[in-house]
């Protein structure tokens, strides 16, 4: 069994994002960038497979930027066996993303897609699901429990109050969630067994997918400061600074 | 000039700093707390660093240790550094000097200690003979196939865990031209050797937990197979190695003063007085400018010494204006830190006085500031002197 991961370069979760002085996006100069902490669950759980024997081949894939390679780097340092970079220079909407990685599952045929629920930079939570919908492949999303048995794929959901068993027919396409697992980090052979390991290059062209932003950032900007809170001295001026002030009673 | 990382060196870093974070920093006020390393703590290093090939990185890829260049390695001590000497040495990096080990001996030593079978441990330092290397005055003496070693070593560091010593003794005298001087041999002594014994020294206020010992040779007889290297040659093999060790210890400066000053920034940013945080004060973030401008400074003369080694070009001096560098910088950015955190810097359980303790020996050990200097100031001077 063969199984796809996308794998998205993002800020560094630990860095502290700073919006450009033009509020045109966030300042990505010397900033450092880190695979998507999602997608690295999504590579430690392929790597898993392989390891139980249920997966034969791990391809990892990255959209975006020349950059994208160390990405793959560290996602083949990780355990995957080769990498496919789509290079494209400019912003990559989950649409263009779907699209992109559907073309490059039609070439590679995998069965099983492994995919952060959602990427911590646009927190946009809809490029599993919309690639799932342009395959017509059946879709489990926020997964934190995953079996593959034969032609199935058992998996366990985290939704609202608990856990949500379902079972997929492979191929299918799951987007995985914080606690299926705790992902490794690259050990040193590892890290020099990657240096051989090829990374194809594509372009959106030759996918045949237009990747064009279909949506104008108007303005980003930093959310309000929290404004400090005021103590009352009884209920009753609580009262009517929650039905004056703040309106909500 | 190009100062890019590659990507390699990017996720070996990252993998190194996962580690520290993981792996050793928990331990860190169990181990300043008690002065000891438990077994357990030891134990489970050890196999998690063999298991991610974090085990002797710096020992040449023929020989099973991970190949790394030196200047991969210098990344790697500064992450390694983050931790203090106690913690971090458990993630063995065997001395280079073992290469000079032959036949048999490669056997025995060398390849144990890199696949962390065994450890060892290098004693040159006497209480008579400290920053003076050439005043040893422990003997081995021929006799028949065998040496008969006599004399005290001390601040033989973590030779209570170590299997073996590599000792230095004097085996004879040569004439030179400036006068008779000490011919030095280097020999491999096991643990459990008759007449060697091992008893550790008062604890040290820096870096609890990694012990200082104190060796006794009492006609301890050793096989002249134990010589490792060449007879009266010593220093030979010694030097080159301590030029790098020099590096080493540069380099854990670096990453030990990068910690110190986030957390100060960290205490700066957060600690109101007047109205405003500290860092807000002129006073108060000057000192940042000046800690950050002087960590940057030594990590350029350490990369640069450890890029010329990767070339075979790096002197002397290159190694001694590294550590005397960022040794003196980490002990600048501790006590500036210190003061950043006014009176919580100088309780015992806080972090940054636990760094500020173990900054002090960097300015001591594999070396002291001082003969960092005379090294450095003689190169400089000795083609103008008459």
């Amino acid at each position: 069994m063969k199984v796809l991961v996308a794998c998205k370069r993002v800020i560094d979760y630990n860095v502290k994002v700073r919006v450009k002085a033009d509020q045109s996006g966030v300042d990505l100069q010397n900033v450092k960038m880190s695979m998507n902490p999602f997608d690295e669950i999504a590579v430690e759980q392929a790597i898993r497979l392989k390891e139980a024997g249920t997966a034969t081949e791990i391809v990892a894939v990255s959209l975006g930027a020349e950059a994208c390679q160390e990405t793959l780097r560290t996602a083949l340092a990780m355990g995957a066996d080769r990498a496919i970079h789509v290079h494209h220079d400019g912003g990559l909407e989950p649409l263009a993303v779907a699209k992109l990685l559907k073309a490059v599952i039609g070439a590679e045929q995998p069965s099983l897609v492994l995919l952060g629920k959602q990427a911590i930079d646009d927190d946009c939570n809809q490029t599993g699901q919309m690639l799932a919908g342009l395959l017509g492949w059946p879709q489990g999303t926020f997964v934190s429990r995953l079996k593959v048995e034969g032609a199935k794929v058992a998996a366990g959901r985290e939704v609202d109050g608990g856990i949500e068993n379902v079972e997929l027919k492979l191929p299918a396409v799951m987007t995985v969630d914080l606690r299926l697992n705790e992902p490794r980090y690259a050990s040193l052979p590892n890290i020099m067994k990657a240096r051989k390991k090829p990374i194809d290059k594509k372009t959106p062209a030759e996918l045949g997918v237009d990747p064009a932003p279909r949506l104008r950032t108007v303005k980003v900007a930093e959310p309000p400061k929290r404004q400090a809170g005021v103590k009352v001295d009884s209920v009753a001026t609580l009262v009517t600074k929650l039905k004056e002030e703040a309106g909500v009673i | 000039m190009d100062f890019t990382l590659t990507t390699e060196h990017n996720l070996i870093v990252d993998t190194v700093r996962k580690f520290v974070d993981v792996e050793l920093l928990p331990h860190e006020d169990e181990v300043d707390r008690t002065g000891e390393v438990s077994e357990a703590i030891k134990a489970r290093v050890r196999e998690r660093a063999l298991a991610e090939g974090l085990y002797a990185m710096n020992m040449p890829a023929e020989v099973g240790g991970g190949g790394l260049d030196n200047v991969t390695m210098m990344l790697v001590e500064k992450e390694l550094g983050r931790a203090g000497y106690a913690l971090h040495y458990l993630v063995a990096r065997p001395s280079m000097i073992l290469m000079a080990c032959q036949g048999e001996q490669r056997e025995r030593y060398l390849l144990p200690t890199v696949k962390g079978d065994r450890v060892d441990c290098f004693a040159i330092t006497e209480p008579g003979a400290g920053s003076d290397a050439f005043g040893i005055t422990s003997r081995a003496v021929a006799d028949g196939e065998d040496f008969v070693i006599n004399g005290t070593k001390h601040f033989i560091s973590h030779a209570d865990l170590a299997d073996f010593v590599i000792v230095f003794a004097v085996t004879g005298m040569a004439e030179t031209p400036k006068g008779p001087r000490k011919q030095v041999t280097s020999f491999l002594v096991d643990k459990g050797t008759p007449g060697f014994s091992c008893t550790r020294q008062p604890d040290a206020i820096s870096h609890r937990g990694f012990h200082q010992c104190t060796l006794t040779f009492e006609d301890c007889r050793v096989h002249k197979r134990q010589i490792l290297g060449a007879l009266h040659k010593g220093f030979d093999v010694a030097n080159e190695w301590l030029y790098a060790q020099r590096l080493v210890l540069a380099a854990n400066c670096l990453g030990r003063a990068e910690r110190i000053l986030k957390l100060a920034a960290e205490w700066a940013g957060g600690r109101k007085q007047f109205g405003q945080t500290i860092s807000k004060f002129q006073g108060v973030s000057f000192k940042f400018a000046d800690m950050a401008t002087e960590l940057a400074a030594a990590e350029l003369l350490t990369l640069r010494a450890a890029w010329k080694a990767d070339q075979g070009t790096m002197t002397a001096e290159d190694a001694a204006m590294a550590k005397l560098k960022a040794s003196e910088m980490l002990a600048m950015v501790a006590d500036e830190g210190v003061q950043v955190f006014g009176g919580m810097g100088v309780m015992g359980d806080m972090a940054i006085a636990r760094l500020w303790r173990d900054a002090r020996v960097e300015r001591i050990w594999d070396g002291t500031s001082e003969i960092q200097r005379h090294i450095i100031s003689r190169a400089v001077l000795r083609p103008f002197e008459t």
